[in-house]
């Protein structure tokens, strides 16, 4: 602080606890009616004091789903959006880190040309060859499986780059003194490589985590079994009519649910999750 | 950047490459060059004959008003999505980096909503906006608003808005929060000292200091308004009413999946690579000042 300002301060705090209470509102109504009853949410005004129907609703879409909208049950969908979650952070991880030991730490006549290719991936996000992936996923009958819904997803040029950057910083003397103790690339690899990116793989990891998580368009296009789905797709389902005629009891006890797991990666890795944001984008 | 020690293996190199690679070519390439073939063919509306028609996809969209509507709206929708996501967060940020006491629960209670789906975002702001019974219309109502997003465009506009918004506002915080404290006290400090108060400190020193951090999230904002907001709007108004809310990503989604109308989709999807490939020089045009800075 430069100087004592007490208004200055207190007008800060001012902004930021309204800004929280903002940020919190959509969080605190949905957790509300996420305990009621649907005849009491469909009521204007609804209530904003937690109803006794919490482990009902939660039961009901655990199991069961909803009766209006989709049936699925959200556990499962649960069970397909972890597997979505860690499969494409690990998958990734561990392709990224080979890819770019080779390019770091070998020379090789089409060293650039690899270079380049992934790179380019940057710029072809799932969302502009939307049709055509679709088909290729369709033709190699990868449709609702969780090889179509995570392999074409583990390609990232960003954590490969974020390796290579990495062992940039790795010391020459390192490498230098494995070799000429005898080891072999692949014995640096794993005895000196892997230990000193630790940090990195837990940062990515994290990010990762919740690209996975959140996964929206991707199994809307390839998911049409039911229990394919994942939990935001499942929420989507469950909404079939507009307003009063969704059962949105159980549709936000879901959406509590699709948010807890990765909400809570957020908040208490908190330290993993800044850096892997921070070093992603440079 | 190059290293000096480096290992030798005639093999080894590739089979390290080859997952990413195989991947690759299998999910970005093949599908990235088929969209191109696609976008100059024309296709019967069974699907049986494929007719090469040139760039006649293209000229058709560029003609077609619904298309160029889109882009409009695609554009409107992304300016204010960045202009509020970057405006409210950067007023938080100069808050939490100026208050001692609680900044790390701040942080902590702010940072939240990124873990959240864009479609989940859209479904709650849709349940607080729901015409009938969201809680948030029944106060509008009492001040006289009345709120139907389904029929209204503006309010549709809004509501989209609003939810992409809500969950970018995190991110943009915590870029905002490390530019802030890279700032170094000093300069701020000689400032105070001439008298300047903490309004003129802010627009003179700290604002063009942060400027390329600014930059940077501009083009990362409107990546998001762009692509990632397809979720929220497929959650919510499903581009209408009537084509209000289609930005450029969900008519891809729209024409090609819904309608069913390959070559047009990927004649949209082709102008879509150009757009990220320009907004993808305009990221690393930064890079280059960051270095300069």
């Amino acid at each position: 602080m430069v100087e004592n300002r007490p208004f200055v301060t207190f007008l800060s705090h001012a902004v930021l606890i309204l800004g929280v209470l903002i940020v919190a509102f959509p969080l605190y109504v949905t957790f509300i009616a996420s305990t009621h009853t649907l005849e009491a949410i469909v009521q204007v005004p609804m209530p904003l004091l937690p109803g006794d129907q919490l482990i009902e609703n939660y039961r009901q879409v655990l199991t069961a789903g909803t009766t209006t909208g989709s049936r699925a049950s959200v556990a499962s969908m649960l069970i397909n959006s972890t597997v979505m979650a860690l499969a494409i952070p690990l998958g990734k991880i561990a392709i990224s880190v080979i890819s770019a030991f080779a390019i770091v730490y070998f020379r090789f006549p089409a060293r650039m040309f690899f270079f380049w290719m992934i790179f380019v991936t940057l710029m072809l996000p799932v969302e502009v060859r939307i049709i055509p992936t679709f088909k290729v996923i369709a033709d190699l009958g990868m449709l609702n499986t969780y090889a179509g819904l995570t392999v074409p997803l583990i390609a990232s040029a960003t954590a490969t780059f974020l390796f290579r950057q990495f062992f940039m910083t790795v010391p020459d003397e390192l490498a230098e003194a494995a070799r000429v103790d005898g080891a072999g690339p692949m014995r640096f690899f794993w005895d000196v490589l892997l230990p000193l990116s630790k940090t990195t793989m837990a940062a990515l990891f994290v990010i990762q985590f919740i690209y996975g998580w959140n996964q929206y368009l991707w199994p809307l296009l390839i998911t049409t079994d039911e229990s394919m789905y994942t939990t935001v797709i499942g929420i989507k389902r469950m909404i079939v009519g507009s307003d009063a005629a969704n059962e949105w009891n159980l549709i936000m006890a879901t959406a509590i649910l699709a948010m807890l797991p990765p909400a809570l990666v957020v908040m208490l890795m908190q330290r993993w999750f800044v850096k892997g944001l921070v070093e992603t984008e440079k | 950047m190059e290293k000096r020690v480096v290992f030798r293996s005639a093999w080894l190199p590739y089979a390290l490459v080859a997952p990413q690679i195989a991947i690759t070519i299998v999910f970005f390439f093949w599908p990235a060059a088929q969209a191109v073939w696609y976008s100059f063919q024309l296709q019967d509306a069974f699907g049986l004959k494929t007719q090469f028609v040139g760039l006649q996809n293209f000229a058709a969209l560029f003609k077609d008003g619904n298309y160029l509507e889109s882009f409009k709206t695609t554009a409107l929708f992304s300016a204010l999505v960045a202009f509020f996501g970057i405006a409210i967060s950067l007023l938080l940020a100069t808050m939490a980096d100026r208050v001692l006491r609680g900044a790390m629960a701040y942080k902590t209670l702010l940072i939240w909503p990124y873990a959240v789906a864009p479609a989940v975002a859209g479904v709650l702001w849709a349940f607080l906006f729901a015409p009938s019974i969201g809680i948030v219309t029944y106060v509008l109502r009492g001040f006289g608003v009345d709120w139907n997003w389904i029929i209204d465009a503006d309010q549709a506009m809004l509501l989209v808005v609003i939810a992409s918004v809500w969950k970018q506002i995190s991110y943009n915080f915590l870029f905002f929060l490390a530019g802030l404290q890279s700032i170094p006290r000093s300069l701020i400090e000689a400032a105070a000292i001439d008298g300047a108060s903490p309004f003129r400190r802010f627009w003179t020193i700290v604002f063009p200091l942060l400027s390329p951090t600014t930059f940077f999230l501009l083009v990362v904002n409107i990546v998001y308004a762009f692509f990632e907001t397809f979720g929220v709007i497929d959650a919510t108004t499903q581009g209408g009413p009537g084509q209000a809310t289609q930005i450029l990503v969900y008519k891809v989604y729209h024409d090609g999946v819904k309608a069913a109308d390959l070559g047009g989709s990927s004649a949209q999807s082709v102008i879509l690579m150009f757009i990220v490939i320009a907004l993808t020089v305009a990221q690393f045009r930064f890079i280059e000042r960051k270095v300069q800075y």
